[in-house]
């Protein structure tokens, strides 16, 4: 058997790798990615302790942030597809005054 | 050495089985082929492959030495890993689906171990299948874009987006058949047609879920890109859309991965609508038992008699090798009846199989390509509503006459 | 060294493995395989737990749906490879230890803690997949239909923002 908190550290190194990719990448979808990867890393944390709790709540929970990263996924890639048609860059560098 | 095996048994008998499944699968993709060949050939009044063997029957053998031994280029400006990836993926992912189905009722006996027929007997069998198919997009779309060049890119793109839409329609019109069975494991869901044991070919599920079962197949062979869905791979004949950059050996694994699909679906289709392996006769007429000895010793017959008098040297050699062979095994179902009985399971789901295969091939010999714009608006607009009807239906059913 | 012991490694190492070259590689689309690697690597832990269905919905799901839409953003605007721009020397220096520094103690804190309970195969009443639907359509079904509401209103915003101007 493997121990609760192996997962947990597990979690934890993946959502600080996904912090990292996040602070130091410039390409806009790179960035999106490693929210993704922060989002996956809190579901093994959720699904972890429902295992741990021998309850259901975690992984109904998983269920959900799984449907809300779609969402957000679909929104989020429209929003980098008009802003880089409108400034025919993706790197948030040169993204980060309003006037265009 | 023995007490190691004895030890490590599962783990061995798993990897026997896997071995084996890979060669069979491997053999039945390969003379898939010869079959389709010939079969559209025959439709076109012309004779298909005849000279490389009896009949043909060492074309894919010929095709096989083509495919491994001619120069395999690879094109400038590629995105090598990507290029290299995607039709790794592709077969992987196919050939990995085969691992599910499960194969016959009865376990085989053999030195003293209980071996189930069939690999992984999973309690999300479906949702397995279902995630595999979600991930052979990627094959399709890395090809079309690691090409560099316009019309793999095109192609792959058409591609993905019709398999993405026709998932849709492909996992909402098996949900009838998950609602009737209570499970998402395979050989639940055959169990299910098996309640009640006299209706035989009336038990099965394709009388419930007529228009479930034609959502999925209509979707799975969109989602295997067979005519007629096949316009983003064909582009009009000139160019073979995403695996147009593809040579030799890399396009061999494209078109193992499209045919080991064909024969996953084809299962898929037997095992959740047609019975799997239930004898489509009530369980009282044994007398049924032998019919795999009346097909098989007639036909073995037949092969020595077609063989004696075939054209070349060779095959008058062959063929009435392969006839004695056949007919030899239909009398070892006569003699011994206990291999009789644990050969009923596996005859039926492979004659059902075989007849989805001839109705793969017999679409693609007949019917004409469906228009991009065409098969989009088919997927979204007529597909999907249509099997989310199905599941609608199938609840208020089930909640009426309850799941038999 | 119990198989789930070595299994669980071994999808962990995977894992990381993907999450770094995520950070480390320069194309974004060879970002986006590595964010594959890794969902694959957690749907494989989550069977290890138990949690089939999570780990099956999570490959439909995030793997074969939400990972199709970044590679096809990817193709479709035809990214190049990053160009390097100055990151500040003392942010590596200084900071790579102190990020491990920090995750040790968090490591260490997580594994002094009382989390006794073994996670594993659970021998539950239910099956999995019973479980998670009795629970979803009992106590969490206002979610459920507003998670419905929600993808409606996402796929609206997608469908007008990647509109092409009417001009």
């Amino acid at each position: 058997m493997v121990p609760t908190s192996y997962y947990l550290i597990l979690s934890a190194v993946l959502f600080g790798l996904g912090v990292v990719a996040f602070v130091f990448k410039r390409n806009v979808i790179t960035i999106f990615m490693s929210i993704e990867l922060m989002l996956n890393a809190v579901n093994l944390a959720f699904v972890a302790f429902s295992q741990a709790r021998h309850q259901s709540d975690g992984q109904v929970f998983v269920l959900f942030v799984i449907v809300v990263a779609a969402a957000e996924a679909a929104v989020g890639l429209g929003i980098i597809i008009l802003t880089a048609r409108n400034r025919q860059s993706l790197n948030v560098e040169r993204v980060d005054l309003l006037k265009l | 050495m023995s007490a190691f095996l004895s030890a490590n048994a599962n783990l061995i008998i798993i990897l026997v089985k896997i071995a084996l499944l890979l060669f069979i699968v491997l053999t039945v993709n390969a003379y898939l082929t010869w079959f389709e060949r010939k079969v559209v050939a025959h439709m076109q009044s012309r004779w298909g492959p005849h000279r490389v063997g009896p009949h043909g029957l060492l074309q894919p053998l010929a095709d096989g030495a083509k495919f491994l031994l001619k120069e395999d280029p690879t094109p400038a400006g590629v995105d090598r890993f990507t290029y290299f990836l995607a039709p790794l993926m592709a077969l992987a992912l196919a050939l990995t689906s085969i691992a599910i189905i499960p194969f016959g009722p009865q376990p085989l006996h053999l030195f003293g171990h209980d071996i189930t027929l069939g690999i992984a007997d999973l309690n999300i069998g479906i949702l397995a299948l279902f995630a595999i198919t979600a991930l052979s997009v990627y094959g399709v779309v890395l090809a079309g874009w690691s090409s560099n060049s316009k019309y793999p890119l095109l192609g792959g793109l058409r591609s993905s987006a019709q398999m993405v839409s026709y998932e849709l329609a492909l996992t909402m019109s098996v949900v009838g058949v998950l609602l009737l069975a209570g499970s998402f494991n395979l050989r639940d869901i055959i169990n299910a047609q098996a309640h009640h044991p006299e209706w035989g070919i009336f038990g099965w599920n394709i009388w419930p879920q007529i228009l479930g079962f034609f959502c999925f197949f209509v979707a799975a062979v969109a989602e295997t890109n067979r005519v007629p869905f096949d316009l983003p791979e064909a582009e009009s004949e000139l160019v073979a859309g995403f695996h147009t950059e593809y040579a030799s050996f890399k396009f061999a694994m494209f078109f193992i991965a499209e045919y080991t699909s064909m024969i996953t679906v084809s299962c898929l289709c037997t095992i959740m609508f047609f019975g799997g392996w239930l004898s489509p006769f009530p369980a009282s007429w044994t007398f049924t038992h032998y019919l795999p000895s009346v097909i098989l010793i007639p036909f073995g017959l037949w092969v020595i008699w077609d063989g004696i008098r075939y054209e070349t040297i060779f095959g008058r050699i062959i063929l009435p090798g392969i006839g004695t062979a056949i007919a030899a095994i239909g009398a070892v179902f006569i003699v011994f009846p206990a291999v009789n009985e644990f050969i009923q399971g596996p005859f039926w789901l492979l004659a059902k199989i075989f007849v989805f295969l001839f109705v793969y091939v017999w679409m693609r010999g007949t019917l004409p390509r469906f228009r991009y714009d065409q098969l989009m608006a088919f997927g979204w607009k007529l597909l999907l509503p249509v099997s989310i009807a199905n599941v609608v239906i199938t609840a208020f059913a089930i909640l009426k006459w309850g799941a038999r | 060294m119990t198989p789930q012991l070595a299994i669980f490694f071994v999808l962990a190492a995977l894992a990381v493995l993907g999450a770094l070259s995520l950070i480390f590689q320069r194309h974004p689309i060879h970002s986006a395989l590595s964010l594959i690697v890794v969902m694959i690597a957690l749907a494989g832990l989550y069977l290890l737990m138990g949690a089939e269905f999570v780990a099956a919905v999570q490959i439909i799901v995030y793997g074969g749906a939400i990972m199709v839409l970044f590679v096809f953003v990817i193709m479709l605007l035809n990214v190049g490879v990053e160009e390097r721009t100055n990151v500040s020397k003392l942010a590596g220096v200084a900071g790579v230890p102190l990020a491990v520094a920090l995750l040790g103690f968090l490591a260490a804190a997580i594994a002094r803690s009382n989390e006794s309970a073994q996670t594993g195969l659970q021998s539950g009443t239910l099956a999995n997949t019973k479980e998670i639907s009795t629970m979803l359509f009992r106590e969490f079904v206002y979610p459920f239909e507003l998670t419905s509401f929600l993808i409606l209103v996402a796929i609206l915003g997608a469908i007008v923002l990647a509109q092409r101007e009417k001009s």
